[in-house]
């Protein structure tokens, strides 16, 4: 079997690129705050970091609320499919 | 001058015969000249154009072009050319037709100038458009289809009652302000959120969209929605209620979207998140509001169409759309990965891309109208956004775990029809003062200040770090195949099974009461005849059949003797 081609990401070293270059990207972010002089719309944003707190926060709020959905919303795959065959069947039970 | 006064539903509908009756290279360039043609006809059509005529007492615009209705002209001409460049490859005469006959009422719909004209052309884009969903051929977009189409001519109904009333009130039929008032105000207001899929009328959405074909999908993210965006922001501007149901429209989704396994499932809850931004905009109602709102859903159309097309090339090459099931499709697909990602970037508004652009209108409208905490949860959203729409489509698709599918970019024309959205995606979030020069308001507003950009720039950012965070950590939900509960559980389980035990206890109630009269019946039978000899001799007389036969000679007999006296 001929070995298959590499591909970007199956190389560990350029994953750990593109998420370091995240880690910076933010780190910078942040730091552009004290730079940058941003007209104010709202006290809310006086807050050190607002933006960038509120998005993750935000975010691992969204993440985990979901997820505990999860444990009540989700059934199977073919829940309706099923449901449909079985009302089928008791429908020619009836007749 | 009666080109100017041809509607431009009209090119459609004639395109739609035109693809009924020609095959092969001959239908693709009819139907690629159908848009095109009807566009440049557009363009050159004064700001405003009025067709009316008497109708009964009513005066009747079924053609009306103002700056509000010519904006949604165009980006639905801009779509409809996109999703047939996305299906020319298809040999399936019906879809080719719906869809033209589907971009043509969506088209009737917006340049409809009374009521009547609009009711028509509403329950066209019903029937025209579940064909699309209907053409998978397969049991469940049949009845996924049937649930759309009932809901969808629901609305229908609706409107045309409250029309009926609101002429009876108003003693007019024209599409103008409407607002809350009287029975017919209320009622085209349901009717209205139906097909915009306000809260708990949603699923017909989520539930029929990614049962359609490939390219259906495209098309119907494109035109029934943003319909009723265009008859929101014609009809109830200011209604402060629309802010409320708009923030729920942009948070809600969100949840679904990130638990979702099927990614075309996880776009149609974000189609209904993004709508929320633009009902929330028209509830706001001031000029910049408006601006944003439409602005952001032509914007939509564009992005979310790309996303839709990437998704369906997904599932057009390797027959899966579950997210469990995909992944590591880079690899092979490496065009339609950077186009799903020029998406992906749109519709979370990053900077230089088009959402950011529309939508930071609406956000800075909630903010100037001093709506805190509506401005909160859109903020909330646009985060969300990015978190399930902007990540998670792309990442599990074709990144994530390598699923060892190994398939190739999809056929040419429908990379063509993604670059051209991925291009005017880029271009409008470079060059945004073109799209707002057709908005309906002046307002001078402008997007690339330090402030909207370094705050938008820092929300994203930190939402992939968390999104990073969550992955590493392992806290973020698995993609796993399932069927997750929504409004539609009401009516798809609940009802069905409370009507079957409903009717089942009747059945039995029903059974037992008969069994038990005729069992009284004999009961009492035999005990008269118990009873008395002579009653049981009178009720077991047999008479001969010899007897019988005597007698209706006698009739016909006295039958003869009458027709001869006569």
């Amino acid at each position: 079997m001929k070995a298959e081609k590499k591909y970007l990401f199956d190389d560990p070293k350029n994953t750990k690129r593109v998420l370091l270059f995240l880690y910076i990207s933010c780190a910078l972010l942040v730091i552009l705050d004290f730079v940058i002089h941003r007209h104010i719309a709202h006290d809310w944003e006086n807050v050190w970091a607002f933006y960038p707190i509120y998005g993750f926060v935000g975010c691992s709020i969204l993440v985990f609320v979901a997820t505990w959905m999860r444990t009540f919303l989700m059934r199977d795959e073919n829940y309706y499919d099923k449901q449909d065959s079985t009302k089928v069947d008791a429908h020619h039970v009836d007749d | 001058m009666w080109m100017i006064e041809l509607p431009a539903f009209v090119p459609f509908f004639i395109g739609a015969l035109f693809a009924a009756f020609t095959r092969g290279a001959l239908r693709n360039a009819l139907m690629l000249a159908v848009p095109i043609v009807s566009a440049i006809h557009l363009w050159m059509l004064p700001e405003s154009v009025n067709v009316q005529f008497a109708f009964l007492e009513y005066q009747l615009i079924p053609y009306r072009v103002d700056k509000l209705s010519l904006m949604f002209g165009y980006v639905f001409h801009i779509a409809a050319l996109i999703g047939i460049i996305y299906s020319l490859h298809l040999k399936d005469t019906v879809q080719q037709v719906s869809a033209m006959l589907y971009a043509g009422s969506g088209l009737g719909a917006v340049f409809a100038g009374d009521l009547l004209t609009l009711f028509v052309f509403w329950e066209l884009l019903a029937f025209t458009s579940v064909f699309l969903i209907w053409a998978r051929r397969t049991q469940r977009s049949y009845t996924a289809g049937m649930r759309y189409l009932i809901i969808q001519v629901l609305s229908g109904v609706i409107l045309l009652v409250g029309t009926l009333f609101y002429a009876a009130e108003n003693n007019t039929l024209e599409f103008s302000y409407i607002g809350l008032e009287g029975v017919g105000g209320w009622l085209i207001f349901i009717a209205f959120g139906i097909k915009c899929a306000f809260p708990i009328a949603h699923n017909w959405l989520t539930d029929a969209y990614p049962e359609a074909t490939v390219t259906g999908t495209v098309f119907l993210s494109a035109f029934t929605t943003k319909v009723a965006v265009y008859a929101l922001a014609r009809a109830y501007p200011g209604t402060e209620l629309l802010v409320y149901i708009g923030a729920a429209m942009t948070c809600f989704p969100i949840f679904f979207a990130v638990i979702e396994n099927d990614l075309r499932r996880v776009l149609a809850y974000s189609l209904i998140n993004q709508v929320g931004f633009m009902v929330v905009g028209i509830g706001i109602g001031t000029a910049l509001a408006i601006n944003g709102a439409v602005s952001h859903a032509f914007n939509d159309v564009i992005f979310k169409g790309l996303l839709f097309m990437s998704m369906g090339a997904v599932l057009h090459m390797t027959g899966k759309i579950n997210g469990s099931e995909l992944g590591g499709l880079y690899k092979t697909m490496p065009k339609t990965t950077i186009l799903c990602i020029i998406g992906a970037a749109s519709i979370s508004a990053f900077p230089l891309f088009s959402g950011f652009v529309s939508k930071s209108m609406v956000m800075s409208a909630a903010l100037e109208e001093g709506y805190d905490y509506i401005w909160l949860m859109l903020l909330f959203a646009s985060a969300g956004v990015f978190h399930h729409a902007g990540i998670k489509i792309p990442y599990f698709a074709f990144f994530a775990h390598d699923s060892g599918i190994r398939v190739s970019d999809p056929p040419k024309n429908m990379l063509l029809a993604m670059a051209i959205s991925a291009g005017l995606c880029i271009a409008i979030g470079i060059y945004p003062q073109a799209l707002y020069s057709v908005l309906p308001y002046d307002t001078g507003y402008n997007p690339y200040d330090a402030t909207h950009v370094l705050a938008q720039t820092q929300l994203l950012f930190f939402s992939a770090l968390a999104f990073v965070w969550l992955n590493l950590k392992g806290f973020y939900p698995p993609e796993l195949p399932s069927t997750n509960l929504d409004f539609d559980w009401l009516y798809r389980r609940v009802v069905p099974g409370v009507m079957q035990t409903m009717f089942s206890k009747i059945w039995q109630a029903d059974r037992a009461l008969r069994e038990g009269f005729k069992s009284k019946l004999t009961l009492g039978l035999s005990f008269i005849s118990g009873r008395d000899n002579r009653t049981s001799r009178f009720l077991s007389q047999n008479y001969p059949s010899g007897s019988m036969a005597m007698w209706v000679a006698v009739v016909l007999a006295t039958y003869l003797l009458l027709s001869f006296i006569h």
